[in-house]
């Protein structure tokens, strides 16, 4: 069964496979309407990228990095332009560097492709993680749905955000 | 005070429901004992050794009569009846019960008060000089910049997974009343070259296993700059922090690592980037939030002395438990929490009620709370002195006794507290039946002893001039003892004087190393100076010379 996951505040299907998954899993979705563009979406790991950027990019297909907590976005920077998504992984619920990961990559780096949080991501997290500029979410099957009411749990912030659905800022009240 | 406005009140109410169903998930089996406890942790919430202890906030020690009122409430109705002051202006209730933990939320919302971010691994309660406003010398007044910090602070997106929990202290006056120097980020109001107030930023100091004071990051910050500036340091320390030992956590240790050099250059790099941004503090926010901490209605009155042809015991209060206002004819009053025979901060739910009428008739309706664990009236009439301390007597609520030897620092220990190796409260029973002749402490001057049950401080043993730690040896409770600890301007670690005394030991070695200070004082002198001029020797070759009695 394909990977859905909330994308855009949307339950979704999943049109990116990750570099060690196999390709046949996603055979499926050829076999629909999948348009053709994503049908070869990439998620490639940090190290394999930065090794083998040159022959990545020869690729006629998206391509994405999933990017681990200790990992740094400067070394990453130039390729952006280039990338369709970035995946920043969370390890454990209290794993936390991908929040400024997120931060970075949107408003210095101004990275306007998918940003996506994986690992142990729950709902809990989700409003704070749109707030840091994330818009894509792999959760449990199971809190897909419930998952959608998280972006409201709160209807403001004190501080500035990268999710267009809040306020930037309350210091003008 | 800081009234919160619709936009304060619908965070705090949306918070109450958030947790409300976190909580419903677990007790439902939807959310594991880790996923939850990184949850209730982030509203104050510890599963401990008898029953779940909440924390709930205070910010910067301030609280309406109202408030106090409200936790009076919550202790009678969801506990048995008295809540605990901690050392950084919490209050905590060592009772309630998992599934209520929603409605007490509830209840402290309808009060502008919540527990949001009093425990777990992100920015905790701001805390502050207890005596702001009130103190004569004081360069500005530090709430309103505490209030500031508390509203960036709260759920701030990026910094909710620390890599370990982060403490902010700010400080108004020259004299350091809030500790600032042990936490993980001290903001001191200072003046620049100019003669304007700004900011001097402390990092890396914090107690726990490896106590360390804080240096200073930047000796001047503009004032419209403080919450970039912190932004750059919470960000630097989220990235690079260790989170692979948890013993290594905290930013003193990141600090320690880089050095502060390395640590200021990263901090001003990620500054530069993000100063400019609407983190830049704009005047008419700073004058909102300045207009809510005006000073109260003063008269105008003349200086008295409230204690002339009074009782012994009365004099003896006012001299110890009162402190001068910079207002003419008024008085700071302390209200010990630190009677012998009860535990170190705990005061009763109608303890809290008569306080919180007192406060509305004798000092504008507000109680401040210290980081000493004992509260304040700050605006006391001294005319109205006399009056007041009646009350505060009848309520065993006047023992004369701040900054005196028995005006301990106590955590909760072994008998609330999971993580700790030996009791606390029991110990300070023990120094209080040790120490009950009023002319001795007197005698004795300024001392702070302060206790910890176990390694992670809460007691704050190593700033007390005395530090008495608590620790395991083959299940029995002993306890290390230190001495030239300091928590102030001149802070201070205190040095081990040597091997750990048993419980019954505790209170003759604090005899001895008194009587050495007795003996070898110079007039006007405090117990910590002479440890600063004669060094730890001469006390510690009288705590072994002999063995203390049994």
């Amino acid at each position: 069964m394909p990977r859905r996951l909330l994308r855009d505040h949307e339950v979704a299907i999943d049109t990116w496979r990750y570099l060690d998954e196999p390709d046949d899993s996603f055979d499926s979705l050829d076999s629909g309407n999948a348009d053709e563009a994503s049908r070869g979406a990439l998620i490639v790991p940090f190290e394999r990228w930065l090794a083998e950027r040159d022959s990545w990019l020869a690729q006629p297909r998206r391509l994405g990095v999933l990017l681990g907590p200790a990992h740094t976005i400067d070394v990453l920077a130039a390729d952006l332009p280039q990338l369709s998504l970035i995946a920043v992984q969370f390890p454990s619920p209290a794993e936390g560097r991908g929040y400024s990961q997120g931060r970075e990559l949107r408003e210095r780096w101004n990275f306007t492709g998918e940003l996506r949080a994986v690992g142990s991501v729950r709902q809990d997290q989700l409003f704070f993680l749109a707030r840091c500029g994330f818009n894509a979410f792999e959760l449990p099957e199971g809190e897909l749905e419930a998952a959608r009411a998280a972006f409201t749990t709160f209807s403001s912030g004190y501080q500035i955000s990268n999710d267009a659905g809040l306020a930037g800022t309350l210091r003008h009240r | 005070m800081y009234r919160y406005d619709a936009i304060d009140q619908t965070l705090v109410d949306e918070r109450v429901a958030q947790f409300r169903d976190q909580t419903r998930r677990f007790l439902a089996g939807e959310l594991s004992d880790d996923e939850f406890k990184h949850l209730r942790l982030r509203n104050g919430l510890y599963l401990q050794r008898h029953a779940p202890m909440l924390r709930v906030a205070i910010p910067y020690g301030l609280l309406s009569s109202k408030q106090l009122r409200m936790l009076g409430s919550i202790a009678r109705r969801y506990d048995r009846g008295y809540g605990h002051m901690t050392t950084r202006q919490n209050i905590q209730f060592n009772w309630p019960k998992l599934d209520q933990v929603p409605d007490i939320l509830a209840d402290l919302a309808t009060v502008e008060m919540h527990a949001i971010q009093t425990s777990g691994n992100c920015i905790r309660n701001v805390t502050s000089d207890h005596l702001a406003g009130v103190t004569p010398n004081e360069i500005e007044d530090p709430r309103p910049w505490c209030e500031i910090i508390r509203q960036w602070s709260t759920f701030h997106p990026e910094f909710s997974y620390l890599p370990r929990k982060f403490k902010i202290a700010v400080t108004g006056a020259p004299q350091d009343r809030a500790a600032s120097m042990v936490h993980d980020v001290g903001v001191h109001i200072v003046r620049g070259p100019d003669g304007e107030p700004g900011f001097e930023i402390i990092a890396g100091g914090g107690l726990g296993r490896t106590p360390i004071i804080g240096q200073v990051v930047r000796k001047f910050l503009p004032r419209e700059h403080l919450l970039s500036y912190l932004e750059a340091v919470l960000r630097i320390y989220n990235l690079e922090g260790r989170r692979d030992n948890l013993t290594k956590a905290r930013i003193k240790i990141l600090v320690r690592s880089l050095g502060i050099d390395e640590f200021r250059r990263r901090v001003e790099a990620e500054w530069a980037r993000i100063k400019d941004s609407a983190l830049r503090l704009e005047d008419t926010e700073i004058e909102r939030v300045r207009k809510f901490f005006t000073p109260p209605a003063y008269e105008s009155l003349l200086d008295s002395d409230p204690a002339q042809d009074r009782s012994t015991a009365f004099r003896a209060w006012y001299r110890y438990n009162t402190q001068q206002h910079k207002v003419s004819g008024y008085r700071v009053v302390y209200i010990s929490l630190k009677k012998p025979g009860v535990a170190p901060g705990d005061l009763t739910d109608s303890q809290m009620e008569l306080l919180a009428d007192l406060a509305d008739r004798y000092s504008f309706g507000e109680i401040r709370v210290t980081h000493t664990q004992n509260l304040l009236f700050a605006d006391v009439k001294q005319t109205a002195a006399f009056e007041l301390w009646q009350a505060l007597d009848r309520a065993g609520l006047a023992t004369p006794n701040i900054g005196t030897l028995t005006d301990m620092i106590c955590c909760p220990g072994l008998d609330f507290c999971s993580l700790a190796n030996a009791g606390s409260i029991d110990v300070a029973n023990l120094i209080n039946e040790r120490f009950d002749d009023y002319d001795y402490l007197y005698d004795l001057g300024e001392l702070e002893i302060k206790m910890s049950g176990c390694m992670n401080a809460c007691g704050h043993h190593h700033i007390g001039h005395i530090g008495i730690l608590g620790v395991d040896k083959s299940g029995e409770e002993w306890y290390q003892i230190t001495i030239g600890g300091s928590a102030g301007t001149d802070a201070a670690l205190g040095t081990v004087i040597g091997p750990s005394v048993a419980k019954h030991e505790v209170a003759d070695t604090i005899a001895r190393l008194l009587a050495v200070y007795v003996e070898r004082r110079r007039p006007e002198e405090r117990f910590l100076d002479t440890v600063r001029r004669i060094g730890v020797k001469p006390f510690k070759e009288s705590v072994y010379a002999a063995p203390v009695a049994a």
